[in-house]
């Protein structure tokens, strides 16, 4: 990207008690893509993260990933989902040694489905790619990024960008 | 609206190529660091030509767990030691004119906490091997990040390879 690019901070939190969802709403429609980006640690055990979009908790997701854990890669994928499961190896526990960095791409159009493409890094347990799927035609207004068990722990920070393309 | 995706600095290398690409006295003005890399080494082989992350001079305390495809099989493999250093790169035996394509992205590079890396990379070359890498990366150390060095090793970055540094803040 280009220096004068159009790349501007939406929102941005840093943790301040342990939470157990981070919800951006009222998300203005006026960009062309989202970018969220994670550096957090889980409080109470849980590993694995997951993004949810509209508070839409139907069976409207789906993913495909594929990771490294050191010692073997792999592929999977999972559909008819009630979120996208973004982190797919366990890796949110400790030191906050995690980041994960979420493009959303062309998420306020109201023609087509909504596409994900995520990247989460922890060195002491995996790095993984995903990609995932919204089958909704709204536009995303709100995300809720949240673990599959307990909460994120204290100085956990997430802040979503968005991107204009002109 | 604020403008909030800035060049830091950025290098070319030039005639006779380069043991280091250095980014020193960064700012700690924003939030992440945004590097981009388009690298070459000087050692024999086509594909795989490691390169070297550092930061601060401070050559301990750095792991990584990497992902990366050939063109026919994956595997993943772990590294510790003294850089991040499966940062691979074209070399003398590639494709003329090739050079691989970096990007490692840095959250909160001036924060007290362990810094979190996260690299995708490729060697692209004309031949039936070449690398796409996915890697995290990780320095275990709580100091603000305030330099970067990308070396080659005991070889040379070629003339032509680029670094850009950027800068990104959340307000």
């Amino acid at each position: 990207m280009a220096a004068g690019a159009t790349y501007f901070p939406i929102a941005t939190t840093t943790l301040g008690s342990a939470t157990a969802t981070v919800t951006f709403s009222s998300i203005s429609g006026s960009y062309t893509d989202l970018v969220l980006v994670e550096n957090g640690q889980s409080s109470t055990g849980g590993s694995y993260t997951r993004i949810r979009f509209n508070s839409d908790t139907g069976s409207n997701y789906s993913a495909t990933y594929l990771y490294g854990n050191g010692t073997a890669a792999g592929s999977d994928r999972y559909s008819n989902m009630t979120f996208i499961p973004v982190a797919y190896v366990a890796s949110v526990e400790t030191n906050f040694n995690h980041n994960t960095i979420i493009n959303i791409q062309n998420y306020s159009n109201s023609t087509t489905y909504k596409t994900v493409l995520a990247r989460s890094n922890n060195a002491a347990t995996a790095t993984d790619a995903a990609v995932g799927l919204w089958r909704s035609t709204s536009a995303i207004t709100s995300i809720e990024y949240y673990l599959n068990s307990g909460s994120w722990a204290i100085g956990s920070t997430f802040t979503l960008y968005g991107i204009e393309y002109a | 609206m604020p403008n909030t995706y800035q060049v830091i600095s950025s290098v070319t290398v030039g005639s006779g190529g380069a043991a280091n690409i250095t980014f020193s006295s960064i700012p700690q003005t924003f939030t992440d660091l945004v590097v981009k890399l388009s690298g070459r080494s000087s050692r024999s082989a086509a594909v795989g030509e490691e390169f070297y992350l550092t930061f601060n001079g401070n050559t301990s305390s750095y792991s990584e767990r990497q992902l990366r495809g050939d063109g026919s099989s994956v595997i993943s493999q772990t590294f510790s030691g003294s850089s991040i250093q499966q940062l691979g790169q074209p070399g003398a035996g590639a494709t003329a004119n090739t050079f691989g394509n970096w990007e490692f992205y840095i959250p909160n590079y001036a924060g007290s906490n362990n810094k979190s890396i996260s690299l995708d990379g490729v060697t692209e070359n004309n031949a039936t091997q070449s690398y796409t890498y996915l890697e995290a990366g990780l320095w275990s150390n709580s100091a603000a990040i305030t330099s970067i060095t990308i070396s080659a090793g005991s070889y040379l970055a070629v003339e032509h390879s680029t670094a850009v540094l950027y800068g990104i803040k959340n307000s």
